[in-house]
């Protein structure tokens, strides 16, 4: 090969939607098919002749055995992703990046706090702690939304409930809506958290888990057990093309999930 | 940096060190040719000295030096006929090794069916002729950020893996030039097939030539020399020393990486902004800068796309775009990432500076902006505030 790989085609199992504007798409291999994912890794998915965007896998197997992207139509790219109907053929390459680490949260409460979108990546942690009770603690999932019409994957969020402590909060809420109002940061509040064995798994808009981490550790989580997944551009997945810095890291290759420590004082510089 | 400066003291010499006229240069270039290299070195175009295919020898820039200043390039005759008496170009050899446009794949839409195909054209092998040493540690550079992590960039990998590098030691630095404070000038650090220094005096016009791999000497083997005499030796020598002694422009005593990482909120920021025009000249002409975009095409059929990688520039607005608007908006983030980028971080990403002291920034930028002037003042301002550095 004498020049960067093409992505190997991926046909669409099938497509449901979210919200009004997310849809999840579960992709199989027409061939080759491509490394496993581990939770929190991201693939580059390429719609024919308009380009490819990085989209963390939201389950690692679907229904019909394939990987599940859950993609929100914001872009050029993402919205022909948002449009694709089952049949429709895509290029996916990966596995790339660093997931979730979840050897560090084996054997503490894990606590998965999600902005919007953000649960999407967490997801596969969500079912890995879920299908694996004896090696994880407590796990408590706090989920925050715009509006009650944007809390992507609803009734899989109802289905935790009891395995999981499962609280959910909207900015706005609309007509018979019963529960929390306010960012996610205020579902803290009432969480009974064993802060000392505690790890913290957290995915949202940047300004989210910049809060979030940092409440988390004022009530006494220690801070190497705070993880963020953190989103920049990004072209090639690969720690080549450079979009992707954030100061000293390129966060297709040293994140997207990063240790908070690693990141506390980077977040707190404005537009780097 | 002092790490760094060891490998660019004199090496001693090769055992197959020999001398050349002016024929043994136009020899060099017949023998390239011959073994089948596209031979690519400094010439004379549309005013200033640039890269290009070489076919022969004359065309190499006989006669021309360089005038450098921030913001300005001149071409100024000599009268001692020398072909690299002048410093950096606007080109860089990134523009071979990693094009600033090539087609990475192909897609199709065949009954239905995508097919991705591979761009399979075999790659260009590359004789470059007259590598300055801050531009083989460039290459060098280059080499580290796209080959040397877990993934391998295949364009730049097919290209670099059959290029011969000539190197030629610098002898006339440029007023912009600062390879000493960065350790990578004016003699050749490692990894060249060929080495040479020119020089021209009262015994004529010759080149001291050495070897640095296998196939270096097998080259120099074909050449008209003769072996090495020790006044052209010890001539050639005291051109390279007395070169790292005419700098144009150094950088601060100080530790870069540090300074970078402790000056984030530092107002010489908003002064800069205040003359950079984000124009991305800096970027085009430096030799380390790799950042790319892809552009994804189709024809008018509709069933045929392709994939393109282009330079890009973190001077661009696009360059940070997420959904919510550019990352970095403001031209003072842009200024910051580019230079803490090259002077800073690049350490933590790749183990080294980004940059190697070519001064190819300061000439080329529109407005006359110095990387080292810029350094200074931050430096300044670290010294003068006692929450800095």
């Amino acid at each position: 090969m004498t020049t960067v790989p093409p992505p190997l085609p991926y046909r669409v199992a099938a497509t449901w939607a979210e919200t009004a504007d997310t849809r999840s798409i579960e992709l199989v291999p027409t061939g080759e098919a491509l490394a496993p994912f581990a939770p929190g890794q991201f693939a580059m998915i390429y719609a024919f002749g308009v380009g490819e965007v990085p989209i963390s896998a939201s389950a690692l197997r679907g229904r019909h055995g394939g990987l599940v992207h859950t993609v929100r139509a914001v872009g050029a790219v993402s919205t022909a992703l948002y449009r694709l109907r089952p049949g429709d053929s895509v290029g996916l390459s990966g596995p790339y990046g660093t997931g979730w680490d979840l050897e560090a949260a084996a054997g503490h409460d894990v606590l998965v706090v999600a902005g919007g979108i953000g649960l999407a990546p967490l997801r596969p942690v969500v079912h890995t702690v879920l299908d694996r009770p004896a090696d994880y603690g407590r796990l408590t999932v706090l989920v925050g939304a715009r509006t009650p019409a944007d809390i992507v994957f609803q009734d899989e969020i109802e289905s935790w409930r009891g395995p999981a402590q499962v609280e959910v909060t909207v900015d706005r809420p609309g007509p018979g809506w019963q529960r929390a109002v306010g960012v996610v940061t205020t579902l803290l509040d009432r969480l009974a958290l064993r802060p000392e064995r505690t790890c913290a798994l957290v995915c949202g808009p940047e300004v989210m888990m910049r809060h979030t981490a940092r409440d988390l550790v004022t009530r006494g989580l220690v801070p190497h057990r705070v993880q963020v997944s953190l989103e920049r551009n990004m072209h090639c997945a690969t720690g080549h093309c450079g979009h992707c810095q954030l100061g000293p890291l390129l966060l297709c290759r040293d994140g997207p999930v990063v240790g908070y420590v690693r990141v506390v004082d980077l977040l707190l510089v404005r537009e780097l | 940096m002092s790490a760094d400066a060891e490998v660019n003291t004199p090496r001693p010499p090769a055992s197959d060190e020999l001398v050349m006229g002016k024929d043994g240069m136009g020899a060099l270039v017949d023998v390239l040719v011959r073994r089948g290299f596209t031979v690519v070195g400094p010439t004379v175009r549309d005013g200033a000295i640039v890269l290009a295919e070489l076919l022969s020898a004359d065309e190499l820039p006989y006669g021309w030096g360089v005038e450098l200043e921030a913001g300005r390039y001149r071409l100024r005759e000599r009268s001692d006929g020398a072909a690299f008496a002048n410093a950096a170009g606007p080109q860089s050899w990134k523009s071979f090794l990693h094009p600033a446009r090539i087609r990475e794949w192909s897609a199709d839409r065949v009954e239905g069916e995508l097919v991705l195909t591979a761009d399979q054209a075999p790659p260009p092998r590359y004789a470059f002729l007259g590598v300055r040493p801050c531009d083989l540690r460039a290459i060098a550079i280059q080499d580290q950020v796209l080959t040397g992590g877990a993934y391998r960039d295949a364009t730049y990998q097919g290209r670099r893996s059959g290029a011969l590098l000539i190197v030629v030691e610098c002898t006339e630095p440029g007023a912009t030039c600062f390879c000493v404070s960065m350790g990578t000038g004016p003699a050749a650090g490692p990894g060249y097939d060929l080495v040479m220094t020119e020089v021209v005096d009262e015994d004529g016009h010759r080149f001291w030539i050495r070897s640095g791999s296998p196939e270096g000497a097998e080259i120099l083997a074909e050449l008209p020399a003769r072996p090495a005499d020790p006044e052209t030796r010890e001539t050639a020598r005291a051109a390279v020393t007395a070169a790292a002694d005419r700098m144009g422009r150094t950088m601060p005593e100080a530790d870069l990486r540090e300074l970078m990482a402790g000056t984030l909120d530092a107002p010489r920021w908003d002064d800069v902004a205040g003359r950079c025009l984000t124009c991305g000249n800096c970027t085009m002409v430096c030799p380390t800068c790799f950042c790319t975009t892809t552009e994804d095409v189709t024809d008018l059929t509709g069933d045929h796309a392709e994939r393109w990688r282009l330079w890009d520039s973190c001077f661009d607005l696009d360059f940070s775009q997420l959904h919510g608007g550019p990352v970095r908006a403001s031209s003072r983030s842009r200024y910051r990432q580019w230079m803490t980028h090259k002077l800073g971080t690049w350490y933590d990403q790749f183990g080294s500076s980004g940059c190697v002291g070519c001064g190819r920034c300061i000439v080329w930028c529109p407005v006359g902006i110095d990387i080292t002037e810029e350094a200074a003042a931050l430096h300044e301002w670290t010294a003068a505030e006692p929450r800095g550095g």
